[in-house]
């Protein structure tokens, strides 16, 4: 196994402190009502996952994932200020305030977005990997997928095709133990849902303790060197959603089970202090690094609210229309008919 | 001009095979496209000329059909996705619906969606209530994609020929019905030949009443035309060709003349084509309306299995005649 470098991990944790930093700042600006819309899910206590996993990918490969997409945004090098404004339905927003929280993308990142309906992404991911099957190329498309979506239709008939076509896929299932409201006990015939891709025939890499950015990274190394060779490959990332479903989730606040058991999970297993610790005993004092990249995240944060802020919203009936469809560039010549003989 | 009957089946299969000759980023995916040859033998012959990478056969996964279509196309291919009927096609709805028609719009433009979904349309010969719709306005609703539907050779092959190579999502429908119907191709037809999205065409030309119709209606609308003739009748048949956009401007110019119109279509009544032509009639050419805008659809009730019931249901020329009548 290649263990990260010194550099990689003080980038993790400048990665990490920033998405805690947005994510955090978010869900302050919507109780303010300084962000508006109705669905905000936020990544706080997810940050390993992706940051760990997405680290092991190399620039040509592709992610896509569902709407809990802030934090991918961010670790694949997504303008915060974009996405804030997207927030906020600006018009300098990374969807030009169409899409909102829940659709950021980048096309020059090759991050194919956020999207919305649970499930509904998986088969798109399986589109973009035939197209690198199709042409011949080897990049990977590490698809988000949570622990909700894996009893529904949409995982199953894409899991199922990208094995047929091996497909060059990592499916992470990304289990923090409730769809919505209901515990994934509750949900799913069989809980270890990684399980559900080796049923298709998919190589599993079992579960990782999704808290644990070295885990994560270790493990996604493996299933990315795979899915790149041969084809399909999952893994199942074991993590803790600390913001509820979204934010008008307020179950927390309601059920001293819940809220117990976050406080499990803050105290036992925030995967921002596992990293702080491991680079800490690894390097020693690197104090100061930490303590800049957590200024830099609260600066960055800061700058793209005010920035934000001082965006434009769309208004027109122009900005409203524009983008449906493609303005076509066919040329048609002069149409011919048959005629009556059609009659 | 020297021309020559041709099965619809065969223009439809002769445009896709030119398009993939002509652009290696067209291929063909759906169920039985490959070693079936093609449910409906559109791509039959395919997978021996274009081979397996560009004629893939899927499992039975509407939704991931749906679904891998659009990813496909966001990422540069040109995918022609079938859905072996469109009744299969509900399954893939929201594919077709939230994504393959709104991805473009939700990133504010920053991706193309250049996919067809071909689906064989319409009711069969007793194929019973699951397998007899032609929905074509429900997929229609949605902004974001395109709707043909044509109703001869000629058209469906210029029109399949626009679909693929446009950089929109298209849903094409082929009314089964039509698929062994032949009607005149040109015999110096060239590979270019590409009717615009969302251009109709008048099918025959009348000054007493305007049929409205689109795919299989248009053959009912133009029987009728026939038998109106015999009494001194004359109508004019407007075929639509594209449900999304709609040429109202056609419809309007036609009614403009006749002041009256008649609505023919394969589908149901409620909330359906019919209704929407009349209401953008009534909208914009109330002071031209001479009677009361008819609607011919199929009647609302599921299909039935047995035979003599199942065509009570349906529209027919004889129905297109007897609602002329009513309003002249």
């Amino acid at each position: 196994m290649a263990s990260p470098s010194k550099e990689m991990l003080l980038d993790w944790y400048r990665q990490m402190a920033l998405i805690r930093e947005f994510e955090e700042t978010c869900h302050r600006l919507y109780e303010e009502k300084r962000i508006t819309g109705v669905y905000l899910h936020l990544y706080s206590g997810h940050e390993a996952s992706g940051v760990g996993s997405m680290a092991a990918l190399r620039k040509s490969d592709h992610v896509i994932t569902a709407y809990r997409d802030h934090g991918i945004a961010l670790i694949l090098g997504m303008d915060p200020k974009a996405v804030m404004a997207e927030m906020m339905g600006k018009k300098t927003g990374s969807s030009g305030g169409k899409g909102g929280s829940m659709h950021l993308a980048s096309k020059d990142h090759n991050f194919w977005g956020g999207y919305a309906i649970v499930g509904g992404h998986l088969p798109l991911a399986a589109g973009i990997a035939l197209e690198a099957r199709y042409r011949g190329k080897d990049d990977v498309t590490m698809t988000y997928v949570g622990d909700g979506a894996t009893n529904n239709g949409y995982f199953h008939e894409s899991l199922n095709m990208s094995a047929i076509w091996d497909l060059p896929v990592v499916w992470i299932i990304e289990n923090n133990g409730y769809g919505m409201g209901t515990e994934v006990e509750r949900a799913s015939g069989q809980i270890e849902l990684h399980r559900k891709a080796e049923a298709y025939g998919i190589k599993s890499f079992g579960r990782v303790d999704a808290q644990n950015a070295l885990e994560v990274y270790a493990v996604a190394l493996k299933a990315v060197a795979y899915a790149r060779e041969k084809g399909p490959a999952v893994i199942e990332h074991v993590t803790y959603r600390y913001r509820g479903h979204g934010v008008s989730d307020k179950q927390y606040d309601a059920r001293d089970d819940m809220s117990a058991e976050l406080k499990e999970w803050v105290e036992k297993r925030e995967p921002i202090k596992i990293l702080r610790d491991c680079i800490k005993s690894k390097y020693g004092d690197v104090g100061d690094i930490l303590a800049r990249h957590e200024a830099d995240a609260e600066r960055i944060v800061a700058e793209s609210v005010a920035f934000a802020e001082a965006s434009e919203m769309p208004s027109t009936y122009e900005d409203l229309m524009r983008n449906t469809y493609v303005a076509s560039e066919l040329v048609y010549k002069t149409e011919r008919s048959v005629g009556a003989g059609i009659d | 001009m020297a021309a020559r009957n041709v099965a619809m089946r065969e223009a439809i299969r002769r445009a896709l095979r030119e398009e993939m000759q002509r652009d290696e980023d067209v291929f063909v995916m759906g169920e039985e496209v490959a070693h079936w040859q093609g449910t409906h033998r559109v791509t039959r012959g395919f997978l021996e000329e274009f081979g397996e990478r560009r004629v893939r056969d899927t499992p039975i996964s509407e939704m991931a059909i749906g679904g891998a279509a659009v990813g496909a196309a966001m990422a540069g291919l040109r995918p022609v996705a079938e859905f072996m009927t469109i009744n299969f096609a509900f399954l893939a709805l929201d594919a077709i619906a939230n994504h393959a028609a709104k991805v473009r719009y939700f990133f504010d433009g920053m991706f193309k969606v250049p996919l067809v979904y071909r689906a064989a349309s319409g009711w069969g010969n007793q194929a019973t209530a699951s397998h007899s719709h032609a929905p074509e306005p429900i997929f229609a609703h949605f902004p974001g994609i395109y709707v043909g539907c044509p109703s001869n050779s000629l058209d469906a092959y210029g029109m399949l020929k626009t679909s693929i190579r446009d950089d929109n999502p298209v849903l094409f429908t082929e009314s089964i019905a039509l698929y062994p119907k032949p009607s005149p191709m040109p015999d110096d037809l060239d590979e270019d030949y590409l009717i615009p999205i969302g251009k109709g065409d008048i099918k025959r030309e009348g000054a007493d009443v305007t049929l409205v119709a689109y795919a299989r209606g248009v053959d009912w609308a133009l029987q009728a035309a026939r038998l109106l003739a015999r009494d001194g009748v004359e109508a004019e048949v407007v075929d639509l060709r594209w449900l999304r956009p709609l040429d109202m401007e056609l419809v309007y110019k036609s009614f403009k003349k006749t002041n009256r119109c008649v609505i023919v279509e394969e589908s149901l009544p409620m909330y359906s084509f019919g209704g929407e032509i009349a209401a953008n009639l009534q909208e914009r050419m109330f002071d031209y309306m001479d009677a009361p805008i008819k609607r011919v659809a199929a009647e609302d009730v599921p299909l039935p299995y047995s035979k003599d019931i199942e065509l009570l249901a349906l529209p027919d020329a004889r129905k297109v005649v007897e609602a002329v009548k009513e309003i002249l």
